[in-house]
């Protein structure tokens, strides 16, 4: 089987102006739902509580409502997720309150309320703890991207590592765009897919330069115009883009599927980062590697050095 | 252009077989699953467990019925491997019964492989907290508190030395951070330096670290008319000295009581310079887990006020420096003194109990040897006084009781009296058992797993990453038909390699930790795209498929360093940033780039080279159809 039966090499960069236009529109809507509606950040960041409690015979949530309310924690979320066995119950950190206490004091009051109540699940972070996995988060990823950075400019040429990590923040903005914009809940596994997209869409664009490296090489390829070469280079990695790509979505898609509450937006924010990262690997990389200046010239360096070593 | 041949050297196929088995081998415990067993410890730390009563286990069990699968005897403790669920927890009660308290048992999930594969350290992984269930707690010291307490101490001290060297002196008071002390004349304030420095000298025998010659105090001297004043502060690396022995004491504290808890496998650690982490698997009843870990008090000894016209007078709200005042449980004030003359870490126990003479409830206390010569020092010079034994927490501070000095104490044991029941005994007990930390201590985080939610995690990462599995193995078939299939084991060696590496360096497997295995599969596979897609090229060139296989490999090769370089930043940023369920994810990701790299391009190459290898003649490969653009 062979999905990409193609002739001729498909002109992508002839619609680099047009693919400029629609990553610049989605990068300012997503930054501007980033600045309007910000990160719903889960309690791992802001902390706070989860809880998570399953009751046999089902319960009405509304009555969970009424016992925190009875107990002076009007302010939390009580919802249902899956079946109405399953309750998720949400509460922000309150001043001079001890986390471990405040559990205590639910799990009690519930099971007054009914006793089949079982607790699943608690997660609680205080403030302080928040913050700094918050910190490590942001570190987190400014190392990534000075690390590839500085892996690129060495291996390639520094307008390729500039235009790979722009495509890859490309990816990673969008993904924070749309958890922004559904108010999906951020906490540390997303982190954890982003970083993952960090490093995994960055791929994306060393296969496609390896490529243009390659074809800046070739004597068949000498007079043609850079976009020429980009595009062929382009075409040729088509079929393993695809495969690749519908190979570690398949398997997200697994996960989004059976992988439950906990790993649910990370399915979510890797299916988001991979359906980008192809097309930003396509279509941003490579223009921007071309904007930047990239001719046979600033390789030949690099190319000579190549040479040497496959020769030698 | 000649290009290797495909043939690997026979020490690579044999390092690939031999890697391959051995994979398999250490993969193994993993599928057997665990068996119940109980676990005996001793309460003490450090202490032995006397082989004696291995007998009496043996045959209580064997009354009740109870077969024995396995006995493990381990310097912390006797592992009874179990047949039933049942059978352990009937098995937890007949021991506890038979070896008494100055044991804990412990019920415990032991590895069920059998005996060769654990006698060569095949062991399955570690299940993490979110696998298994269990608690997690993340603990900050207030270490404000034990700096504030370091000062205190130095006063105490300092004050026994000048009066032994007989250095006259008139005042000493601790101001902030730092101790001032004022003398008549220059000369006592100079001997009072050197007394200082000896100090710090005698500091050093206690502390290693404290070998350097650099002073311990920083020393201010200020005069005015006819004051010599000395003020002393501690530098920052005796401070940090405090804080390391505090970390210590509570840490140690820590220990006990989760010890006391019965809770097998607890992981106890220090994070960072000021918090303490605990995780407690399979531990179901957080409430009372927290309660024991939890009580954040520190426990103090401090004369109490006497004198009627001055208590009176600090009730009414003129407080006199010095004096401090607390409630007592029943709510009423008790002034006692400033600065502890003895403290909870002194303590080595508090027990409930009965007087012998009128069969009161009273509570003992056993001191530790510092404690006792401290204590006997204080009760000789007190007796007839009343000394208080306060709680402080971080919210609240008590006088948990009160009681009067009868005699002279020198034994190091503590009887204290004036408990109206035995339940208040208890309790008292129990508060001044949990004041033994060096400095308060909060719970900033909490991760508690419930039991079944921790068998549906698995489940649900299993069933992710087998159904990802399946899915691409299709896929890969289909498309690039022979070679596919290749790819698919070498896909599948990929992911013997992971759990087998994960086994051999002891990793805990978490939730995060399986999606990255399934990713890492997902990723994996890329490399194995990448040269089929590279032969094909060849192909597409015109080449031989013999010269297609060994040019498509070589040019691959660049591509995939490069590609799986970058994915390794991002793994290794996240296990240096990533706390927690991350670390896990990253630790998995990191270690599945390395052994995909090995897999795909050797193992797959070495099933190629066998397959087609040795042919002289091949008219086709196995690898798809291929489109070929005819115009050139």
């Amino acid at each position: 089987m062979e999905i990409f039966r193609v002739k001729q090499d498909i002109p992508f960069m002839k619609y680099s102006r047009l693919s400029a236009a629609i990553s610049i529109i989605i990068f300012v809507l997503s930054a501007s739902f980033l600045a309007t509606k910000g990160l719903n950040l889960g309690i791992d960041f802001t902390g706070g509580t989860i809880m998570e409690v399953s009751y046999p015979d089902g319960i009405d949530v509304q009555d969970i409502r009424d016992t925190l309310q009875s107990i002076d924690l009007e302010d939390s979320q009580v919802q249902n997720f899956g079946t109405e066995k399953d309750v998720l119950i949400k509460l922000p950190l309150k001043e001079g309150q001890s986390i471990a206490e405040l559990s205590e004091k639910v799990s009690s009051a519930l099971r007054l309320d009914n006793n089949s109540m079982q607790v699943r699940r608690v997660e609680s972070v205080g403030a302080q703890v928040g913050e700094e996995l918050y910190e490590d988060g942001a570190l987190a990823i400014l190392f990534v991207c000075l690390g590839i950075v500085l892996y690129l400019a060495m291996r390639f040429e520094w307008r390729f590592a500039i235009a790979a990590i722009i495509a890859n923040m490309h990816d990673v903005i969008i993904i924070l765009g749309f958890f922004s914009l559904f108010q999906w809940e951020f906490n540390l596994t997303v982190l954890a897919a982003v970083l993952a997209v960090l490093g995994y869409s960055v791929n994306e664009s060393v296969v496609v330069f390896d490529r243009v490296r390659e074809n800046l090489r070739k004597a068949s390829m000498r007079n043609s115009t850079i976009s020429e070469v980009m595009n062929n280079a382009i075409t040729r990695t088509m079929s393993r883009t695809i495969m690749t790509h519908l190979s570690t979505q398949t398997v997200v898609v697994s996960m989004l599927i059976f992988g439950g509450e906990i790993l649910h937006n990370f399915a979510l924010a890797l299916t988001i980062g991979i359906l980008f990262g192809i097309y930003s690997s396509i279509m941003v990389g490579c223009p921007m590697a071309m904007w930047l200046g990239t001719t046979q010239k600033n390789l030949a360096k690099n190319v000579a050095e190549d040479t040497n070593k496959t020769t030698g | 252009m000649n290009h290797q041949p495909n043939q690997f050297p026979r020490w690579k196929n044999i390092l690939i077989i031999t890697s391959v088995l051995l994979s398999l081998i250490y993969t193994l415990p993993n599928f057997y699953g665990e068996a119940p067993a109980v676990q005996i410890m001793t309460l003490e730390s450090g202490g032995k467990i006397d082989t004696s009563i291995l007998k009496s286990i043996e045959t209580t069990l064997k009354e009740s019925d109870i077969s024995i699968n396995r006995l493990i005897i381990e310097d912390i403790g006797i592992k009874v491997k179990l047949e039933s669920t049942d059978d352990q927890l009937k098995a937890k009660q007949l021991i506890q019964d038979v070896i008494g308290d100055n044991y804990v048992v412990a019920l415990n999930l032991l590895p069920n492989s059998p005996n060769w594969l654990t006698s060569i350290g095949a062991l399955p992984m570690h299940l993490g907290l979110d696998l298994r269930g269990g608690v997690h707690f993340l603990m900050q010291l207030d270490m404000s508190v034990a700096k504030n307490k370091g000062v205190d101490n130095l006063l105490i001290i300092v004050r026994k030395e000048l009066q032994k060297e007989k250095i006259p002196y008139f005042g000493s008071t601790k101001i902030d951070d730092s101790i001032q002390i004022k003398f008549k004349k220059e000369l006592d304030r100079s001997a009072a330096k050197a007394v200082f420095e000896s100090l710090g000298t005698g500091r050093k025998i206690q502390v290693k670290r404290l070998t350097k010659e650099t002073a311990a105090y920083t020393f201010v001297e200020t005069n005015s008319a006819n004051e010599f004043i000395l003020n002393v502060t501690p530098n920052t690396y005796t401070n940090e000295d405090t804080r390391t022995v505090a970390l210590k004491q509570n840490l140690e504290t820590l220990n006990n009581r989760i010890n006391e808890l019965g809770v097998a496998e607890p992981i106890i650690q220090q994070q960072g310079s000021d918090r303490i982490v605990v995780q407690l698997p399979g531990v179901q009843d957080t409430a009372k887990a927290k309660e024991i870990i939890g009580r954040t008090a520190m426990l103090e000894m401090r004369m109490v006020e006497e004198n009627p016209e001055v208590v009176n007078a600090s009730i009414a709200g003129k407080i006199p420096t010095g004096l401090e005042i607390f409630n007592n449980r029943n709510g009423d004030p008790v002034v006692v003194k400033k600065g502890a003359v003895l403290t909870g870490e002194r303590i080595v126990d508090a027990a409930p109990g009965v007087d012998s003479v009128n069969g009161r409830p009273v509570v003992t206390l056993r001191l530790d040897s510092p404690g006792k010569a401290i204590f006997k020092r204080l009760t000789r010079d007190n007796v007839g006084k009343r000394i208080a034994l306060i709680l402080i927490d971080k919210k609240m501070t008590e006088v948990v009781t009160a009681p009067r000095i009868q005699s002279e104490i020198g034994g190091g044991r503590v009887q204290i009296t004036g408990m109206s029941n035995s339940q208040e005994a208890t309790d008292i007990a129990l508060l001044l058992r949990a004041g033994s930390l060096a400095t308060p201590m909060e719970i900033v985080e909490e991760r508690t797993v419930g039991p079944s939610m921790g068998k549906e995690n698995i489940d649900r990462g299993i069933k992710s990453t087998i159904w990802g599995f399946m899915a691409i193995i299709v896929m890969m078939a289909v498309y690039y038909m022979g070679f596919g299939l290749v790819s698919v084991i070498a896909l599948s060696v990929n992911l013997i390699f992971l759990v087998a590496l994960l086994s051999i360096i002891q990793a805990t497997l978490t939730l995060p930790g399986i999606a990255a295995i399934a990713l890492t599969l997902g990723m994996a596979i890329d490399a194995n795209v990448l040269i089929n897609e590279r032969i094909r090229d060849e192909i597409r060139n015109g080449n031989t498929p013999q010269a297609s296989i060994s040019i498509g490999y070589e040019k691959a090769w660049g591509t995939l360093l490069d590609s799986n370089m970058t994915t390794m930043i991002a793994g290794l940023a996240l296990v240096m940033f990533g706390s927690g369920p991350v670390k896990g994810f990253a630790v998995v990701l990191v270690l599945g780039i390395l052994t995909s790299m090995y897999s795909s391009i050797w193992v797959s190459r070495a099933i190629i080279n066998y397959s087609y290898g040795r042919r002289r003649h091949i008219d086709k490969l196995s690898i798809g159809e291929i489109f070929k653009v005819n115009n050139n």
